[in-house]
């Protein structure tokens, strides 16, 4: 298991510094020149101009920008943004909400998504579970900036139940977009429960459990249901990682002040150094949360061995 | 195997399942498909609307007499009528016909998209499986590289790069996003037989490489490759949708489901069929693709017979 943990690990390193590098390729060669653009129609004196140019290390070729970049991050540093702000300032005024956002995302795919797949499981062929898999058929085929719309629309301007955008009511501000952010992996854990826990209740254990004379309640929850979680929890482990760098439609949508939308603007205004900041740190969730669920299966499952 | 791969369990959950059981009859394995699809309620329905669908988008012509660039601008925001089913939009297009036009583009992204992804993972994924060693090590870390990237923000930053975004580049970035996931798919799936016997006894009696792989290996290991790649057609009909939408996809005057769903946007308390037609053909064509890659796994895998 150590020597699993450590090769897990060195594995991380070259992914990590592959896609940061990509990225920062990506953003180096955005079009045009965000210095000049910083001073809008007005020219620029040519020593601002060299002194930016030198601060921001834009004259260096690419590997060097990277190498300084990277310099930076080790020591935390994220970098400034082309008007002096600290990116790490921005990140921690935009992060919050966008993990407030994952998590109630988080929150509706587990209650529903396992609840849904549980009953469908138990009472295979039935109408709930007809339902259930034609509920969330349609809600994987609709594309979630048609869902956020619909959403908005009914649930928040026609019924008034929501806040239409913006985070004014707190918490319940938070409701209605991490439901439409949610939606898509709520109906895969939902299915995922489902099939898991219909091929597990065949298996031999849980036939053992029966003949044992359990409850139907004992065998189900104690049993059958424990080890079909087991893919659950991994997926939804990926899924915390994606749900954060997926929530920029969700964002633009609702109108809610999180990293996604602060990319986007950012990509727009050409801030090469605040791109690079959140995504390098959306790419170290992402690569963490795989390397936690790898882990969590080693324990979860015994069977699987690391050799 | 020398890790858990829990990364691809998006969507491919249930196709590799089947991967198992398919080998040495394939023969009979896809002649048993056939027979069961062909009395499957959901294959027929959504086979029936891809067909459809591939007609509306090869000729659009047959659904309507009108053009989609016939605007005029003073019957803008018309209401639906007998001449204009679903109705007028802004610039004074008829919006049927721009809705049916609409199928097009994002027939052929979905498509092409996927049949390049295929095709750059049947290579590689083949190869990584196959062979194993350093080769596995050089294409599972390029996956990975490309996968730590959520797929909506990289292509955000790609296609903000591209001054001139048509079909190619949108086509073109799909792509680069999209290999790994599905390379991913076909690696697990050949390592699933890789050593079985008859490809050992296809060894055993002198066949090379590239004869084992594609006569022994990819027949019985294509069928999680097949169900997933349907879905995958789906799936990326809705990302371009989502690229357009946001202004980062295809631009004007491209006709796009999911154009015209950005430009309902701004008026859609006022004008919501504006922002239903569109959304609704949309959701179809992705829903035919998921149903037929569903119908697709329950013929292919024999655990639930």
């Amino acid at each position: 298991m150590g020597r699993y943990v450590a090769r897990r690990l060195l594995q991380a390193i070259p992914v990590f510094f592959g896609t940061t590098f990509m990225i920062f390729a990506l953003v180096f060669a955005l079009p045009g020149d965000p210095i000049r653009a910083l001073s809008g129609d007005k020219p620029i004196s040519p020593a601002v101009y060299a002194e930016l140019q030198d601060r921001y290390n834009l004259n260096d070729p690419l590997l060097v920008q990277y190498g300084k970049y990277m310099g930076g991050l080790v020591q935390l540093d994220f970098g400034q943004d082309f008007r002096g702000r600290e990116v790490s300032e921005i990140m921690s005024e935009r992060f919050p909400v966008t993990i407030k956002l994952a998590l109630v995302a988080f929150g509706f795919e587990i209650l529903i998504g396992i609840l849904a797949g549980v009953l469908a499981a138990l009472r295979r062929g039935s109408y709930i579970d007809n339902l259930v898999l034609l509920t969330t058929t349609m809600v994987v085929s609709i594309p979630v900036f048609v869902l956020g719309f619909t959403a908005q629309v009914v649930l928040g301007v026609k019924l008034g139940l929501f806040p239409i955008a913006g985070l004014s009511q707190g918490w319940y501000s938070y409701l209605l977009p991490g439901l439409v952010l949610g939606a898509l992996s709520l109906a895969y854990v939902a299915r995922l429960t489902r099939t898991s826990l219909v091929e597990n209740l065949r298996a031999d254990y849980v036939r053992t459990a029966t003949a044992k004379g359990l409850s139907r309640k004992r065998v189900v929850g104690r049993h059958a249901l424990r080890n079909s979680l087991i893919p659950v929890i991994t997926y939804l482990g990926v899924d915390l990682g994606a749900l954060m760098g997926g929530a920029i439609v969700t964002e633009g949508i609702f109108n809610i002040p999180g990293v996604g939308q602060q990319v986007f603007q950012s990509i727009r205004s050409q801030e090469g150094p605040v791109v690079v900041g959140i995504v390098t740190a959306l790419v170290l969730v992402f690569i963490v949360a795989n390397l936690i669920v790898d882990l969590l299966y080693a324990v979860l499952d015994p069977r699987i061995r690391y050799e | 195997m020398s890790e858990t791969q829990t990364g691809d369990q998006k969507g491919t959950q249930g196709a590799v399942t089947g991967a198992e059981d398919v080998s040495g009859r394939q023969a009979s394995l896809w002649a048993d498909a056939w027979r069961e699809l062909r009395h499957n309620k959901l294959f027929i329905i959504s086979a029936t609307l891809i067909l459809f669908l591939i007609v509306m988008a090869a000729f659009p012509q047959l659904f309507t007499t009108q053009s989609p660039r016939d605007c005029q601008l003073e019957r803008s925001l018309q209401g639906p009528s007998a001449d204009h089913w679903f109705g007028i939009d802004i610039l004074g297009c008829d919006y049927y016909t721009r809705v049916i036009y609409g199928a097009r583009v994002s027939m052929i992204i979905g498509l092409s998209v996927t049949a390049f992804a295929v095709l750059i993972a049947l290579v590689l994924g083949s190869s990584a499986g196959y062979y194993g060693g350093l080769t596995d090590t050089l294409i599972s870390r390029a996956v990975d590289i490309i996968f730590g990237l959520p797929t909506v923000l990289g292509a955000i930053v790609i296609l903000s790069v591209v001054s001139n975004r048509n079909l190619f580049w949108v086509t073109l970035v799909l792509v680069v996003l999209g290999w790994p996931t599905m390379t991913r798919l076909v690696r697990s799936s050949v390592l699933s037989v890789r050593d079985s016997d008859y490809v050992n006894a296809a060894r055993a009696l002198g066949a090379g490489d590239l004869r084992v792989i594609t006569r022994h290996v990819l027949p019985n290991a294509i069928a999680p490759v097949v169900v997933y790649a349907t879905i995958y057609v789906g799936l990326i009909i809705a990302a371009e949708a989502t690229l357009s939408f946001l202004g980062i996809g295809l631009q004007l005057p491209a006709i796009s489901w999911g154009l015209m769903i950005s430009q309902a946007q701004t008026r859609v308390l006022s004008e919501p069929l504006l922002l239903l037609f569109p959304g609704l053909f949309l959701s179809v064509t992705v829903l035919s693709f998921i149903l037929m890659g569903d119908a697709l796994r329950d013929a292919l895998d024999p655990k639930l017979r």
